[in-house]
């Protein structure tokens, strides 16, 4: 894949992103077998002392396609994040990137097969330019050896082509004009923009953003939702944590629910919302008795879910 | 007052080997805080090994002075390595909290009296300059002109001693500025990012840990080669002062350590030349000789502190980069 060449959106009569479609074999359930997965978890179960965090027995993200991943605050759909990219592990399971087998992988490998994360609070190297930054995502770069680092001649080459990459992507995302600038002086969406761009430097076959709208406002969080369509268009597979279900419904191709740490709906994102395992996740299934919760966060929740079903109609 | 004496000794002191030595041991630090952000507080403990291996090798076992040379180094690497396994995977308060005590038990493990036929104990080793003194080139006489005049060994020990700083000087800033640096830099602003990038983080901070570990031990022989070897002036306070000295020259430099250990030398040599001066004409009749050789260590904090508050970036520091410390 190339990135000198910027695909036009798909998009549809109405201006509305092209969905994928048909990605997924038989019932839209929890677990239900994909066309083409790229990523394959089974079993997988993490545990804080007596709180399980996350225990999804399967699941399956199938390739091309943005997936989202949604759920009430604590669901556990950062620490499976965490664990599927190598940054936590797991009391038990097993999971495969593009049939390759990464449990207990360290994170810096998964990263090398093409899996390349992002963060939920941003991480931009903030004393290193902008240039920098995006030059640190290359991969397989023979400079970074400590004895190849000392002979200049052995890595120049390699080091102007991954600028010219870098400054490709960075024009793309609109930052070429910072590409001197610390990471510390761009705004919070800009360093969004950054990580998402560094994350690309690498060719990734399957881009994981956690929240990447979160903090971001409101005029730059179409340009993100571009980038991410975009990156779809380029062949790439996108699975994303997000609370905006605006956002989801938007971009989104298919949609996995958790929720106290298991995996409760998946489907289409338009049917998913409907599903009655989702209202139960955010509302609860007694969410008219008080048991004791936040009373804000549930209207917060409330209030999501009836503009959700509003926008339906 | 004889203010000759005291400015003669003052910049004699600018291209002395200690000098040297203490800007090596900056520079190694400037590689393990300043550019991979590794708290290392046992500087004084890699210096120890380097001036013990080398003492050590030479009287007990006779090694020539390149052998002696390997066995600190290769000391080094091992402190590195023990050091670094178990912590360098935790966050980085924990490297700092077993660096301060390792470096203290290498200094006791040379003080104790159980290995005093071989470390000499309290009373250190001296007597293996002959083998450093048998390579020098230079024939019998004084060389150098003012301040700066010297006998053929310390003239010679300063060629080399100087000469070691400027090709570690060239490596450090040759290997921060490729792509190999650049992953450090990027591990001392965020290590897991750099890892979600796929780069193998643990062992970059190894590569540093122990590379900045072996310039303090190479620091820690050309320290040992003017004097002898002493336990005492391994403590702690001489962490401490390397610290003073990165700080005061720029942490994430390779100018500032050898600017900050000429700058810290000359103070400290021309407070000490002044207040022993000044005790004795009566300036200060408050004070005895030995308090005035205290309160020279305190004249180079209050300098340090003022040059840490009107330019807290150092000599060569960048003033852009501090806007953002956190």
């Amino acid at each position: 894949m190339s990135v000198n060449t910027v695909p036009v959106l798909p998009t549809g009569p109405t201006g509305k992103p092209i969905k994928t479609t048909d990605l997924h074999v038989g019932e839209a359930e929890p677990g239900c077998k994909k066309r083409d997965p790229i990523l394959v978890v089974d079993g997988v179960r993490r545990t804080f002392g007596g709180l399980t965090a996350v225990d999804v027995d399967h699941v399956e993200v199938p390739r091309g396609a943005i997936t989202a991943l949604i759920g009430p605050n604590g669901a556990g759909k950062t620490t499976l994040f965490n664990l599927l990219t190598g940054f936590d592990k797991p009391d038990a399971g097993k999971w495969t990137f593009d049939g390759r087998p990464i449990a207990g992988v360290p994170a810096y490998r998964v990263a090398r097969f093409g899996q390349i994360r992002t963060f939920q609070l941003t991480k931009a190297l903030g004393l290193l330019t902008v240039m920098d930054n995006m030059l640190l995502g290359a991969k397989g770069q023979s400079g970074e050896n400590l004895f190849r680092a000392l002979l200049p001649f052995l890595w120049r080459k390699q080091e102007t082509d991954n600028q010219a990459k870098a400054l490709d992507l960075l024009t793309r995302f609109k930052l070429d004009t910072k590409k001197n600038d610390y990471a510390a002086s761009l705004s919070g969406g800009q360093r969004k923009l950054l990580e998402m761009a560094r994350a690309l430097m690498s060719d990734p076959t399957l881009v994981m953003l956690d929240e990447p709208m979160a903090g971001v406002n409101p005029a730059l969080t179409q340009s993100l939702l571009d980038h991410i369509l975009n990156l779809k268009a380029q062949g790439m597979t996108v699975l994303f944590v997000e609370h905006d279900m605006h956002m989801v419904r938007h971009i989104a191709d298919w949609v996995i629910v958790m929720a106290e740490g298991k995996v409760v709906a998946e489907g289409d994102p338009h049917e998913v919302m409907k599903n009655p395992a989702v209202i139960d996740a955010y509302l609860g299934s007694h969410h008219d008795e008080d048991i004791g919760e936040d009373p804000a966060a549930e209207v917060e929740h409330v209030s999501a879910i009836t503009e959700l079903l509003d926008d339906e109609r | 007052m004889d203010w000759g004496a005291i400015f003669n000794n003052a910049a004699g002191e600018l291209i002395s080997p200690t000098t040297a030595a203490y800007a090596l041991a900056a520079l190694g630090l400037a590689v393990h805080f300043g550019y991979t952000g590794l708290l290392n507080f046992g500087q004084a403990g890699f210096m120890a090994l380097g001036a013990y291996g080398y003492a050590i090798s030479i009287l007990t076992f006779g090694f020539p002075v390149w052998g002696a040379f390997l066995v600190g180094v290769g000391a080094s690497v091992i402190f590195a390595l023990i050091l670094g396994i178990p912590t360098l995977r935790l966050r980085a308060d924990y490297l700092a909290i077993v660096t301060i005590a390792a470096a203290e038990i290498v200094r006791l493990l040379f003080t104790t009296n159980a290995f005093a036929s071989v470390t000499g104990s309290a009373n250190g080793l001296s007597g293996y300059k002959n083998e450093f003194a048998a390579l020098n080139p230079l024939a019998d006489g004084t060389y150098g002109f003012g301040p700066f005049e010297n006998n053929a060994y310390d003239t010679w020990l300063g060629i080399v001693a100087w000469s070691i700083v400027i090709l570690a000087a060239l490596f450090v800033w040759q290997i921060m500025r490729s792509p190999w640096g650049r992953v450090i830099k990027g591990i001392r602003e965020d290590e897991d990012a750099v890892r979600a990038l796929g780069k193998n983080v643990y062992a970059y901070k190894m590569q540093s840990l122990i590379l900045g570990g072996v310039l303090g031990t190479i620091a820690g022989m050309i320290f040992a080669l003017p004097r002898a070897v002493v336990p005492s002036n391994y403590q702690t306070t001489l962490t401490f002062f390397i610290y003073a000295i990165l700080l005061l020259g720029g942490a994430a430099t390779v100018l500032g350590p050898i600017i900050g250990s000429m700058i810290f030398w000359v103070l400290l040599s021309f407070f000490s030349g002044f207040i022993a001066r000044a005790v004795e004409a009566g300036w200060l009749p408050f004070m005895t000789v030995v308090q005035g050789s205290q309160l020279r260590f305190i004249l180079v904090g209050v300098a340090i502190m003022l040059i840490v508050i009107f330019r807290p970036q150092g000599v060569f520091g960048n003033k852009k980069e501090l806007a953002f410390v956190r």
